[in-house]
């Protein structure tokens, strides 16, 4: 029994050093998150003495149940960054990232922000999830510090004058989604299926239902899942085909999609499925996935991972390269934001110097200036209300791949 | 013999001192370094929340500790006391009522609708026994925490429009205002609470639960956790005393949910923040710091709550730390070697010390 | 028609938290212990079957065992490290919350090696789906395969406590551990055995979890395990029979309750009959309800 005492002292002790360590590393904010070690140490080492780089702080689950969405974002924005460095900077001012877990929970996401301020943030990434990003925008306020959000898409994620982001809103997309249904005739009859205990889908279920009343389509079915009740989808999927739906309206992300689509195959429903943004990285986002049971799927996404442009090129080659993994719509909005970021810096002209409200001052004024082609999409101009002026793009999936519609 | 109890008494009283001297210490400390400029953004981010979760673990243990049960739907009570709270605080945010006395009546609210659901949920939970009581707890927990995210509430010139679909359901006029939209939950709510609002409220929940330890109900509460015949036998009302201090539990988490509410802008209903992973949190915060232990609820939720904040320099690693920390810290104040072999350390200190003196 | 679809997608749905309920009330039954862990461990069961199936192309019958080996193993390391030294702890709560401490732990080391990205679990399933009536009634393979090894897995389990010398061991334990030590029985031991087999159960849940619902992720064992925990304590804990009970009612319920009533409030129906079921019957439906002596 000693020996085992010995042991839990030993472990003790070095959860305590490690605890410290970590402590360290958050004072003196030189340890990023892991990105391109030879450009930014040598940025950060000089970076505390004489305010020559901009400091980006980007916030959103690392760990929990979204983990996939933040991290998503964190690896987006790290490529932005490498890229940017690489090219000398922004107005010749090299960038630090850093990127804080908030586990998609509002209080930690403030925790997470008040971290990055320690660390000498000036603008912010994020947060990456709505309710986290509400909350974060009040703060940000507060101190006026700049904040996009890539992938916030509530209506109040953008309530404040300093608060943009890179995505379309909830509202936005259920309009947009129920209009291009009606417009084109693709169905008659539609059934939803949403999570009822999720902000994005049920935000964009509302606007959609609401919507369809001015469309010649109808309503049959309505089926909710939460986020404790989302393995068997064989009700919501029997109600769709009891009531005839001749489409299924998914305003939901991929990986509960995946299990939609899986299910309705083993039950032999085939309806016409329609969906958003979030069903974007289905192919390939779900490791192993079947990919030919999305054959048909129409969604309106602004990024397609397989596009043929360069920058789409050369963003999913590196993104597959550095971290295994085929990105999704997340991380293609967070490395947008960092070079709207870029964009806005350069109109306006602000110094890593400036003060933090200062640099706001100016990026909010150039932000309505500016025209950014990014992987979600070309021209993208702002509004001073915070959203991002873009096209959604109708795909359907054929063969495997993303096929404009 | 009465020189005795007056002794004990003493004793209890000078605990409670040293407990409300801390809490006190604390603040004082605090607010002089936070004048001083010498804290960080994320610890002074993190003074509300450390009194929220304080006055959990203290209402939880008063569950636990006290009366002996064990509830894992205590997170459910909090979001009752938030929902209600943040409910009356947006409705009530553009009258003439002053922000103080706006956050005063909000926190009666949300205390005593946390009470009473305590009290009404207490009423068939109370009856059952051991881990069927904790899952029906947790059941419990989960059907308000189900319900409150499909439940739309709004308001125009007609009153209250209550739903548990969708917003179209509440067939609005067009200037009415939606308040509570489903899982988007409240947006909005003023930002009342503030760190000294914290700790008066975490030295008023010590107070009342200090003081019903130390009266004659805390007596019988605990009389019927010792031994529930004996008590029954000697006429004690079990069920009466039960279902006090259960409910006065709950609306002190309720109490814990205003203060959750009122810092934060929006306010979600989450299994992260109301669900029983929350529930279970709270729970750990009570075992760690020992279970009857108040002081030791106050430190052990202090220390986890700060951990994984302090931790955030681990990046990736962070959590695994947190968990290994946690099952460390576990063994080291639960497993029976390891406090023999704390007090063998403790005396053999002692002991040198001792010979020290002799030798000096 | 639609109503006989439900309740075979409740018996699917049923027999897969039957199946991890068996586990979950063994180790309930007899260490007298929530082990939060049990869910996690499935997701750890499922992931090695996914390496060694999906990403290194072996069979699933060697991936099921490797899986089965490991959880053991892995069940047993958890308690000889994290619930043992607390079992003469001055309240039983503190194993619990090492339990938690435990089920954080796998769910992080598994997000570090694995990932957040979700992964499709190919069905380790060969069996046909049953398709009856014209196809209107289709019960798949897996649903087959998992009813089947639930009964196989109670009925093994039955025989083991009530023919063997370690399984009759095993109900002295549960019993009253002091009395057991007096008769000679390794106590220690014992539970070790418990958690060993209650491990390996975990295992196969968690490969027919993620055959029947194709998705794996660090989380994905978490509310299953939860709701095994329902199931058990529904059918009465440490009653065998009454976790397979308790585990195919609880996802009748469940399906019945998003078809007839409201898919929105799913949760908050099953959750309502478990506590109406427990009002009725306050030690579950199969469990032994014992009088308290003064």
């Amino acid at each position: 029994m000693k020996k085992f005492n010995k042991f839990l002292s030993v472990a003790v002790a070095s959860a305590m050093v490690m605890a410290m360590a970590g402590c360290g590393n958050t004072d003196n904010g030189s340890a990023a998150t892991g990105t391109n070690a030879a450009t930014e140490s040598a940025a950060a080492s000089d970076s505390a003495a004489s305010g020559s780089v901009f400091k980006i702080g980007g916030i959103g689950p690392t760990t929990g149940g979204a983990a996939v969405y933040g991290l998503a974002v964190q690896h987006g924005a790290e490529i932005a960054v490498e890229e940017i460095n690489a090219a000398g900077g922004i107005n010749g001012y090299q960038v630090e990232f850093k990127f804080q877990d908030d586990e998609a929970d509002a209080e930690k996401s403030v925790n997470a922000y008040n971290a990055l301020k320690d660390w000498g943030a000036q603008i912010i990434d994020g947060s990456t999830t709505s309710g986290a990003c509400i909350a974060v925008t009040d703060k940000t306020k507060e101190d006026n510090m700049f904040q996009i959000t890539p992938s916030g898409s509530a209506v109040e994620c953008v309530q404040y004058d300093n608060n943009f982001r890179v995505c379309f809103s909830d509202p936005n997309q259920g309009l947009a989604s129920a209009q291009y249904i009606g417009e084109n005739g693709l169905a008659e009859k539609i059934a939803v299926i949403y999570d009822s205990s999720d902000v994005y889908s049920s935000g964009i279920y509302e606007k959609f239902a609401k919507e369809a009343e001015n469309q010649p389509f109808e309503i049959v079915a309505a089926e909710a899942f939460t986020a404790d009740n989302k393995t068997d989808f064989s009700v919501q999927l029997q109600k769709a085909k009891d009531a005839g739906a001749d489409m299924v309206f998914l305003p939901i992300y991929y990986q509960e999609s995946a299990l939609i689509l899986t299910q309705a195959a083993a039950m032999g429903y085939a309806p016409k499925w329609f969906s958003c943004d979030g069903m974007d990285g289905i192919l390939g986002g779900v490791d192993n996935f079947d990919v030919s049971l999305t054959e048909g799927v129409m969604l309106l996404t602004p990024f397609a991972a397989d596009a043929t442009d360069d920058l789409t090129q050369s963003f999913v080659t590196k993104y597959k390269e550095k971290y295994g993994e085929t990105p999704n719509q997340f991380a293609a909005d967070s490395y947008d934001a960092i070079y709207v970021i870029k964009a806005a810096i350069e109109k306006s002209g602000v110094t890593p110097d400036m003060s933090v409200s200062d640099i706001c001052d100016g990026m909010k004024a150039a932000m309505t200036e500016i025209t950014v082609d990014g992987l979600t999409g070309n021209g993208m101009t702002w509004t001073a209300d915070g959203e991002a002026n873009k096209a959604p793009k109708a795909v359907v999936i054929e063969n495997g791949a993303y096929k404009a519609m | 013999m009465k020189k005795l109890s007056n002794k004990k008494m003493n004793k209890t009283f000078r605990d409670n001192l040293i407990t409300y001297g801390m809490v006190i210490a604390a603040y004082v400390i605090m607010q002089i370094l936070v004048s001083a400029g010498a804290v960080s953004s994320l610890i002074q981010g993190l003074l509300v929340p450390l009194c929220t979760y304080a006055i959990l673990a203290v209402s939880l243990n008063l569950t636990v500790g006290i009366l002996g049960e064990l509830s894992l739907g205590h997170a459910g009570f909090m979001c009752i006391g938030a929902f209600t709270s943040a409910f009356f605080s947006k409705v009530m945010e553009n009258t003439a009522l002053p922000s103080g006395l706006r956050f005063f009546c909000a926190l009666l609210i949300g205390a005593l609708f946390a009470g009473i659901f305590g009290l009404l949920i207490g009423i068939p939970v109370l009856r059952l026994k051991g881990d069927y009581l904790a899952i029906v707890t947790l059941a419990f927990g989960e059907i308000i925490k189900n319900l409150v995210n499909i439940l739309f509430v709004g308001l125009d010139e007609n009153g209250f429009h209550i739903s548990f679909t969708n917003t179209m359901d509440l067939n609005m006029s067009e200037d009415g205002q939606v308040i509570i939209k489903g899982a988007q939950g409240i947006t909005g709510t003023p930002h009342d609470s503030n760190f000294t609002i914290g700790i008066v409220l975490l030295l008023v929940t010590l107070f009342i639960v200090l003081n019903l330890i130390h009266s004659r109900d805390g007596r019988a509460i605990m009389a019927i956790r010792d031994n529930t015949i004996a008590a029954e036998s000697v006429g004690i009302h079990i069920t009466k005393y039960k279902l006090m201090a259960f409910s006065i539990s709950a609306a002190l988490a309720g109490v814990a949910g205003v203060l959750y509410a009122h810092n934060l802008s929006t306010l979600t209903a989450l299994p992260k923040n109301f669900g029983y992973n929350m529930s279970i949190m709270i729970l750990v915060f009570v075992v760690l710091g020992g279970i009857g232990n108040i002081r030791g609820s106050i430190i052990a939720s202090v220390i986890l709550t700060l951990l994984p904040e302090l931790l955030r320099g681990l990046n990736d690693y962070r959590m695994l730390i947190y968990s290994i920390v946690l099952i460390v810290m576990m063994l080291f104040n639960w497993a029976p070697k390891c406090i023999e072999w704390r007090e063998k350390v403790a005396a053999r200190f002692k002991s040198k010390k001792s010979v020290k003196k002799e030798a000096e | 028609m639609s109503f006989i679809s439900y309740l075979i997608n409740g018996i699917s749905l049923g027999s897969v938290y039957a199946l991890i309920a068996l586990g979950y009330t063994m180790v309930y039954g007899i260490a007298k212990m929530l082990n939060f862990a049990h869910g996690d461990v499935i997701m750890v069961g499922a992931f090695i079957t996914y390496t060694m199936c999906s990403t290194m192309g072996l069979s699933p019958v060697i991936g099921v065992l490797a899986a089965v080996v490991a959880c053991t193993l892995l069940g047993m390391a958890i308690e000889k490290v994290a619930y043992k030294p607390l079992r003469k702890a001055a309240s039983p709560l503190a194993v619990l919350i090492t339990a938690i401490g435990v089920s954080y732990l796998l769910q992080n080391v598994a997000l570090l090696i694995f990932g957040a990205n979700a992964k499709a679990f190919t069905s380790v399933v060969s069996v046909p789906a049953l398709k009856l009536a014209d196809g209107q009634i289709n019960i798949t393979g897996e649903t087959i395969v998992t009813i089947l090894s639930c009964l196989v897995i109670m009925a093994g389990l039955m025989l083991f406590i009530n023919k063997t010398k370690a399984g009759q061991a095993m109900l002295a334990v549960s019993e009253d551990k002091g009395a057991a030590q007096l008769m000679g029985i390794n106590v220690d031991g014992t539970i070790a055995l418990t958690f060993a087999i209650g491990s390996g159960l975990a295992a196969v849940a968690g490969v027919l979890l993620c055959s029947a619902y194709p998705s794996l992720t660090p989380y994905t064992g978490s509310m299953p395990g939860i709701k095994a925990f329902v199931a058990a304590v529904f059918g009465g804990i440490g009653s065998i029979p009454g976790a397979l009970v308790g585990g195919i009612l609880l996802g009748i319920i469940e399906i019945f309750g998003k078809a007839y009533i409201s898919s929105q409030m799913a949760d908050a129906i099953v959750f309502a009959v478990l506590i109406v079921v427990l009002l009725v019957k306050p030690a579950g439906l199969f469990g032994k309800n014992i009088q308290e002596k003064v």
